[in-house]
């Protein structure tokens, strides 16, 4: 089904602090917006699959927010899969529409855990919390401490994604944190859980975002102006908790990565841009390990001198991601790429054919994969 | 001034002889009658082949350092008058893994290095930390 569905309308919100939203007015907002760049009525559209925000989880969110926006989608509902979810909805609606199960669907995340409550990123773990185990930072920070020692990773390394993904978000007007980043001043920046400083930790953010799926033959019939191709997709979940897990610095990201490059029958050297979930900045690394952008244990060097820059060998989260553009859980990085892919982005990588998008969730708990490629 | 509440555990039914065990001086962990397989934190169910019937057993308390971390951000008003603090996942010599503190350190922390267990209480409640193991590294 390599190219047959196609992203054919984004939409956002404003990113940053947003006080006296619901994630269900942030939704509808990101979806109109979506429609209206689609060039699709809300009538047309018979799918509804949403993220379900961590602010406020609750039941049959799916059905609350399409009834509220006055909709009976034939297939509808919220999956929990943490930041892995966004794309994982996006390969379930594509192949839904390819299976003829719905004609139309809306992908969408809203979240406020800027003004409402950011209890699911600083929870205790389990009975853990007896030996001071709390938090979603000491997670990543027991890996990236892993992948240190063993590979000789260092801070300066991980300082060198920050800088280059927080030069992106500078140059985004959209961007919650527009200030840029130098080695010196990442080297000054606080410990939050050692080794990992705060300009490793991506931001908390209000905002929602959404696209809009259909086949590209229904893209072309409608007059969809740059419907985007999704050649590739695919999941992993690595599941057991960072202390069960048998070796910290792997992770399912691998399995996902190859399902993804499989279906679009490309290889690591065929991507020219890619959105590579940064809610800190070890993920990136290992992430990009797991992809075959480096050898495993080689992302240190490899993400060094500059290799993530707009110009350089992989731009890579080029609206500045979770570390600037706002800490929303992936969503985000997918526009963006639709964005690189229509060659409408702010910093646009010239002649860009194809361009990998990567969600997870929990710890690396778990994985999923998208690849898109130039516009029809 | 009122020290702030521990967070204490509340294990459910699965894993309340873990603690049990440890407040009488042990470490325990779970083994499967079935196939062998070895794990913490206690389950109804063996996680590699489903059987019900793990038994508990105890531990040599001989582990090694898989990771570790130091924090300097407080979530939690009690560990949070303790800052900085480390935190570990270490490996039971019998294969098990759990979150656990290494004391007796004096920041030589290395991968892969061996410890031995020490039942530590922290406001009352008996905690699995560990310390380097004398004379050797790793």
């Amino acid at each position: 089904m390599r190219g047959n569905v196609v992203i054919a309308g984004i939409g956002q919100t404003a990113f940053g602090k947003l006080p006296g939203r619901g994630t269900i007015s942030l939704n509808i907002e990101a979806c109109r917006h979506a429609l209206a760049d689609a060039g699709v009525e809300k009538d047309a559209v018979d799918a509804l699959l949403v993220k379900p925000p961590t602010s406020n989880p609750q039941f049959m969110y799916g059905q609350t927010l399409a009834e509220a926006m006055g909709m009976q989608p034939r297939v509808g509902g919220a999956w929990d899969q943490g930041g892995a979810a966004n794309i994982s909805l996006i390969s379930f609606a594509a192949m839904a529409i390819e299976h003829g199960q719905c004609e139309i669907a809306l992908v969408c995340y809203a979240d406020n855990p800027r003004t409402g409550s950011r209890h699911a990123y600083e929870k205790a773990w389990g009975d853990d919390a007896a030996y001071g185990w709390f938090g979603v930072p000491s997670g990543y920070a027991m890996l990236a401490r892993r992948h240190m020692e063993e590979f000789g990773t260092t801070s300066e390394q991980l300082g060198a994604i920050a800088i280059a993904i927080r030069k992106h978000g500078a140059a985004n007007p959209n961007a919650q944190l527009r200030k840029p980043l130098t080695l010196e001043q990442y080297r000054e920046s606080p410990w939050v859980v050692d080794p990992l400083r705060r300009d490793d930790c991506c931001l908390v953010s209000d905002g929602a975002a959404a696209v809009v799926l259909m086949s590209a033959q229904r893209a072309k019939s409608l007059g969809v102006k740059k419907p985007v191709p999704i050649l590739g997709f695919g999941q992993g979940q690595s599941s057991w908790d960072v202390p069960q897990r048998p070796d910290l610095t792997r992770t399912c990201a691998e399995i996902s990565g190859a399902t993804a490059f499989k279906m679009a029958g490309l290889r690591p050297h065929d991507i020219d841009v890619a959105q590579i979930y940064d809610c800190f900045t070890i993920t990136v690394l290992m992430t990009l390990e797991a992809y075959g952008f480096a050898p495993h244990g080689q992302g240190g060097p490899f993400c060094e001198g500059g290799r993530l820059a707009i110009d350089a060998e992989l731009p890579t989260n080029t609206a500045g991601g979770l570390l600037s553009e706002t800490g929303m859980p992936g969503l985000q990085l997918v526009t963006e790429g639709v964005r690189q892919m229509r060659e409408e982005a702010t910093l646009q990588v010239k002649g860009a054919r194809n361009c990998i998008v990567s969600n997870q969730g929990g710890v690396m708990h778990t994985h999923s994969t998208l690849i898109l490629g130039h516009y029809l | 001034m009122i020290e702030a509440a521990f967070p204490a555990p509340q294990p459910g039914e699965a894993a309340a002889p873990y603690w049990r065990a440890l407040e009488e001086g042990r470490l325990v962990f779970q083994r499967c009658k079935s196939c062998g397989h070895a794990w913490l934190p206690g389950r109804g169910e063996c996680p590699r082949c489903l059987a019900p019937d793990p038994e508990w057993t105890p531990a040599a308390g001989n582990a090694k350092l898989v990771s570790w971390v130091i924090f300097h951000h407080g979530y939690h008003e009690y560990y949070a008058a303790r800052l900085p603090y480390n935190v570990a996942v270490v490996e039971l010599e019998e294969g098990p893994r759990l979150v656990s503190n290494i004391v007796e350190a004096d920041g030589q922390l290395k991968i892969d290095m061996r410890l031995e267990l020490v039942i530590q209480r922290e406001a009352g409640v008996a905690l699995a930390r560990f310390k380097p193991t004398q004379g050797n590294q790793s």
